[in-house]
């Protein structure tokens, strides 16, 4: 006779964000058709954003900056917009909220592999800004790919919570950038400010204002959209 | 048993409130216009001062703050549908105010700065208290279930209070070291009493114009969610 099953106790919160995110970067993985879009997409920004300045009148170096974290923001975009558009397909979203594990979890395991979603693409994206506009990025690889992450978790943040919003609506994947691009401008505009302020090696202080914002922006809307994600899943 | 819900309250009086607002408004125009003495800097174009700065007044903080974040917040916890509703009419009146502020801002900038629009933290605050608002009227739009539309635009607006501080302060931060070149900044220059007075009488007036325009399209709402109701009952 066959051992009956033990009865399995539910993940602990942390421990099931892991594993939805685990199963979210699965099926990226096995698909990469989000992944190798945003990839191109931010290759393809990159070398458009080059030839709508004259090149002659602003250096690449002045305008790395800010195509760096445009695009970075855009193709974030692109990644998000499926984080919950893959549970749609069979009602998978239903099976998630039934599971026994905390509201918050499914956040934050969404969050986690949007993150690293959103990671894996600057990690291509920093080094062909670098490259096709001249960018001497020795010295500061470290301060810049610490910023990436600030960045990026706020991005997330976000956009996570949005994408499952708007997954739900008549406009779905029109409404996010709507719905989003408006609280990414604090982010933009503190890691462009940083990162013109590092290409420049201006010394840590200058950049210190900007950098407390992106932390506190991080901080409130990591808790914030953590505690609101239960009601946009309410039945 | 079938319960048939109160027939919508179709109110055929005359609406007292919104006739007051607009009166005021217009005693405004009249009192900013030919009773109140010209700017010796800025001359005529000073006098826009009146309608801006009170509709800036009434879209940020009546109409963002008070009755779309905050009532949206509770909602959340009470799940009243009348928060939602009040947060609803507070963001489409906030839009014409917000929009009100942003088109009379580049006329008065104009002259006296030398350009339509300058990234000054309060302009830049406002056009995207605009855009905040847009999304805001574009979610609920999309949103066909009224229970989650509640919930969705709800969490929308909680979520733009915390955002606005930020936008703010990063602004801000932006201008401060980027000198922009102004031609010339009104520093507030002290203003005489007539003056004074029909400023105040300016909050007076959009503050009550706004509150008549809020409970006018309150009552549409209400109206229309009594009919769906009744639909719904049939």
């Amino acid at each position: 006779m066959p051992e009956p099953l033990a009865p399995a106790s539910p993940p602990g919160m942390l421990r099931a964000a892991w594993l939805i995110a685990r199963k979210d970067l699965a099926i990226e993985f096995r698909t990469r058709t989000a992944f190798f879009s945003a990839l191109v997409f931010a290759l393809l920004g990159i070398t458009i954003f080059y030839f709508a300045w004259d090149a002659t009148a602003v250096a690449a170096v002045d305008l790395a900056p800010g195509v760096l974290w445009v695009i970075f923001t855009f193709s974030g975009l692109l990644g998000l917009q499926r984080s919950f558009g893959v549970e749609q397909a069979d009602r998978a979203m239903d099976a998630l909220l039934a599971a026994p594990v905390e509201r918050e979890s499914i956040y934050l395991g969404k969050a986690l592999a949007n993150l690293l979603f959103v990671a894996g693409v600057q990690v291509v994206a920093l080094p062909a800004v670098a490259l096709f506009y001249n960018v001497p990025l020795g010295g500061i690889v470290l301060p810049l790919a610490g910023l990436a992450l600030l960045a990026a978790i706020g991005i997330v943040a976000v956009g996570t919570l949005f994408s499952a919003m708007a997954v739900n609506t008549r406009l779905a994947e029109l409404l996010l950038p709507m719905l989003a691009l408006p609280f990414f401008l604090p982010i933009v505009m503190s890691a462009a400010q940083i990162t013109a302020r590092l290409l420049a090696g201006r010394p840590v202080v200058e950049a210190w204002p900007w950098l407390r914002i992106l932390a506190a922006f991080d901080i409130v809307f990591v808790v914030a959209c953590t505690l609101a994600f239960p009601f946009t899943v309410e039945e | 048993m079938i319960i048939e819900p109160a027939s919508p309250p179709i109110r055929r009086g005359f609406d007292w409130l919104l006739a007051s607002g607009y009166a005021a408004v217009a005693a405004l125009y009249v009192r900013a216009i030919w009773f109140t003495p010209m700017d010796a800097l800025q001359g005529a174009a000073q006098k826009i001062l009146y309608v801006h700065a009170a509709s800036a007044f009434v879209a940020l903080y009546l109409a963002f703050g008070f009755c779309m974040a905050f009532p949206s917040a509770l909602y959340l916890f009470l799940k009243d549908e009348k928060l939602d509703r009040l947060a609803e009419s507070a963001a489409e009146v906030g839009l014409v105010f917000t929009t009100v502020v942003l088109v009379t801002g580049p006329i008065w900038a104009k002259p006296i700065w030398g350009a339509w629009w300058t990234w000054d933290a309060r302009l830049t605050l406002t056009l995207f208290l605009w855009f905040i608002i847009a999304g805001y009227l574009l979610l609920r739009g999309a949103v066909e279930e009224r229970g989650m539309r509640a919930r969705y635009s709800a969490v929308l607006a909680l979520l733009a209070g915390l955002l606005i501080p930020f936008i703010h302060l990063s602004v801000y931060l932006f201008r401060t070291m980027h000198p922009m070149p102004i031609v010339l900044k009104p520093s507030a220059p002290s203003m005489s009493r007539e003056m004074l007075i029909t400023f105040a009488w300016g909050f007076m007036a959009f503050s009550l114009l706004f509150a008549g325009m809020l409970r006018a399209r309150y009552r549409i709402a209400t109206m229309r969610d009594l009919l769906a109701d009744r639909e719904a009952a049939r």
